[in-house]
């Protein structure tokens, strides 16, 4: 058997424009069909090119090979077609054009808790959700308590769902569907939705879930979280395939593409000529690449061009480094005799930039004996897309990124037992 | 959480292609069939959820035959003087209404099927068919219940089995295919329609005049019979009676055109709800 899970070839999938929210009634049809009964036998036309904007294609020409045992991530904004491709794969719906190919057994997550009845007990609910998401009533009867212990439901079990709360009802669903253990695993943004103790639970699950050959598609906003799980990540915009590839690579072009779009700028100071302008800024590397990305934790060199239009006394420099929240991360300032008109390069050296991956503003601010003259936020912002170092659960890794090493000794024998904690720190610590 | 890191052993060979829509007729049945258990729990959870909301349950599942069978023994039976072909009216009229009711009623529920599951239906998949087939299913329950009364009332009256008795779960099957074929239209009719459930007590109604319920067959000229035996329900009915008593000649010229009519009915209602089943998940 070859090591194929789903193979997708030019999958294309058309929606009508706005068909959603209306319902037809056959009342209306048939007073329709009573009033022009020679449309009936009219055959539908197919849209026109002149038409297209009542249809848009959802996906268009999608093509992907996912290997057995793969964790591959979908990303892209809202409306970019990840959830269509799920629903295809897992065959809610069907593609206008075009094949796919899943090998195996598939289970689906596109929501937490699809079909609980308020009805029925908690018990019942399990039986039926757990069913409903493609589970052997054995399997679940064999998995049963641990289900509850993981819910943390017990007292409740024979109590209709009704009486549950909400965060119970919702708690009771991902305890299901954390159990499930299909060969293909097909995963909407659900965990999303969970408290960040699920998500742990549930993340932890997933990855042993890929150690144990099983096929993960994942979508998901958490970029860092993309990062960390997935062996490969598939970008969609409007509908078709952007970029395949690495993750730290995919997740980052994502980053820069959506940075982009926003307008950073340069917010020049009221002031008909500026006596110093911007121009632009860029990193350097040991390894060239993408001015403004940020691929190592080693040292780098940052370099911004500056305009200067007329001579100036006691320049002040002040370079800083904000959050996309705009917190101030750090900061530096120098000072500069004068300057004649001209353009300059501001050269900084950095040993490292040991922050977790994501996007970064550089400001600059220059000075002069009387006032501030300059105030750029560089555009575009840095991006950092190094891998994550810290605690493989985001929650827990914070915003700064480096390296580290973990010791044990053992008192008695003196010997260091020495172990990277960059690795999977999920195998051999075990949170409950 | 052990069990999540075992190796996973493929021994369900499973794989499926996906594909547009094409052809006409698609109806995987092996597939319904790997979703038994599916089918099982919608069944399942439509009796519990049914039995629990009613609060006098059981019994009303009891009461509803015996109502209707009082009404119909005194209106069309002492009143109207309606021929029973020598049987007592409340067996004529109860054997009739057995087969009825369970019509009726999984016509209703089919019906509401697919739209009460539309959360279910745009989240997960499964064959669509399941859907009204379980509704179809859950309403033997009722039916069952209902039959076990019946037994008592053969008793009452020293009516005893004949031979014909062997054919009943024939009709029940036949009941079960009709009311399955006619529940694959109404349900995807009103999965498109959303005002044709509406339409559906009335449907009941008129359907019920014209089967052999209040009156036998027998009261419709010969000529006309194979006519009136297109009403799909109409050869059950009547079979069923005929098969629960053992009186009168039995229907079979009327039973085998009902059959072909439930027949064309079925497939049409599978084409149809396949249909609907293509696009409904994207404007549900």
């Amino acid at each position: 058997m070859s090591d194929t899970a789903i193979r997708i070839e030019g999958i294309s999938k058309q929606y009508s424009r706005g068909k959603r929210e209306k319902y037809l009634a056959l009342r209306d049809v048939l007073t329709e069909a009573l009033r022009f009964p020679r449309r009936i036998f009219q055959k539908k036309r197919e849209p026109e090119a002149g038409e297209e904007n009542e249809y848009f294609w959802a996906l268009d020409d999608v093509s992907l090979e996912v290997k057995q045992g793969d964790i591959v991530g979908l990303i892209g904004r809202n409306g970019a077609g990840k959830t269509t491709l799920l629903k295809i794969l897992t065959r809610i719906t069907r593609p206008t054009r075009g094949r796919a190919r899943v090998v195996g057994r598939v289970g689906s997550l596109l929501e937490v808790g699809t079909g609980f009845h308020p009805e029925l007990t908690g018990r019942e609910n399990v039986f039926f959700y757990g069913s409903i998401l493609g589970m052997r009533k054995r399997e679940i009867e064999a998995k049963f308590d641990e289900i509850v212990d993981f819910s943390g439901t017990e007292g409740f079990l024979d109590t209709p769902l009704k009486h549950y709360s909400t965060g119970m009802q919702s708690r009771l669903a991902f305890s299901v569907a954390a159990h499930l253990e299909p060969e293909v695993l097909l995963v909407d943004e659900v965990l999303a939705v969970g408290d960040l103790e699920f998500q742990r639970k549930c993340l932890g699950r997933m990855e042993k879930t890929a150690q144990g050959g099983r096929t993960v598609i994942l979508v998901s906003h958490q970029l860092n979280q993309i990062r960390r799980l997935c062996k490969k990540v598939v970008w969609l915009d409007q509908g078709k395939i952007r970029m395949a590839g690495p993750p730290l690579e995919v997740a980052g072009a994502y980053e820069a593409a959506l940075l982009a779009r926003e307008d950073g700028g340069r917010v020049l100071p009221s002031g008909a000529v500026a006596k110093v302008r911007g121009l632009y800024w860029e990193l350097e590397e040991e390894k060239p690449g993408n001015p403004h990305v940020l691929k190592s934790v080693g040292p780098v060199t940052a370099k911004f061009s500056v305009e200067i239009n007329k001579p100036l006394n006691m320049v002040h420099a002040g370079l800083s480094l904000h959050s996309p929240e705009n917190q101030l991360l750090w900061g530096t300032a120098h000072n500069i005799d004068s300057l004649k008109p001209g353009v300059y390069e501001f050269v900084y050296r950095l040993d490292s930039i040991p922050l977790k991956p994501g996007a970064y503003r550089w400001r600059l601010c220059i000075f002069d004996e009387n006032s501030i003259l300059e105030y750029w936020d560089c555009s575009p912002d840095m991006l950092i897309d190094v891998e994550p170092l810290g605690h493989l659960d985001e929650q827990w890794a914070g915003i700064l990124n480096f390296p580290s090493e973990f010791a044990l000794y053992d008192e008695s024998r003196k010997q260091p037992d020495t172990r990277i904690v960059r690795g999977r720190i999920w195998t051999t610590v075990r949170f409950r | 959480m052990s069990s999540a890191a075992q190796p996973i052993s493929r021994t369900e060979n499973l794989a499926w292609k996906i594909a547009p829509p094409s052809g006409w007729f698609e109806l995987d049945l092996p597939e319904v069939w790997r979703y038994r258990e599916l089918l099982y729990f919608f069944v399942w959870r439509d009796l519990k959820v049914r039995y629990k909301q009613t609060a006098i349950g059981v019994v009303w599942v009891v009461l509803q035959p015996l109502l209707a069978m009082l009404v119909f023994t005194l209106f069309f039976g002492r009143l109207a003087k309606m021929p029973s072909e020598g049987l007592p009216y409340p067996v004529f009229y109860y054997t009739a209404l057995l087969p009825w009711l369970y019509f009726a009623a999984s016509l209703t529920l089919a019906t509401n099927t697919v739209v009460e599951n539309e959360r279910v239906i745009t989240k997960v998949y499964f064959p669509r068919v399941i859907l009204p087939f379980s509704a179809v299913l859950s309403g033997l329950v009722d039916f069952g219940i209902g039959f076990l009364l019946l037994m008592c009332m053969m008793f009452y009256y020293h009516l005893v089995p004949t031979v014909a008795t062997l054919l009943v779960p024939v009709f029940l099957m036949l009941a079960v295919l009709t009311a399955l074929a006619v529940g694959l239209w109404l349900s995807a009719l009103n999965a498109v329609y959303r005002d044709v459930r509406y339409v559906i007590p009335f449907l009941v109604q008129f359907w019920l005049f014209a089967s052999p319920v209040a009156y036998p067959s027998t009261l419709v000229p010969e000529r006309w019979r194979w006519l009136y035996g297109l009403n799909p329900i109409a050869g059950v009915v009547e079979g069923f009676r005929w098969a629960i008593t053992g009186q009168g000649q039995p229907p079979g010229r009327l039973v085998l055109v009902s059959a072909l009519s439930v027949l064309a009915i079925f497939v049409g209602g599978v084409i149809f709800f396949q249909k609907m089943e293509n696009r409904v998940a994207d404007t549900l």
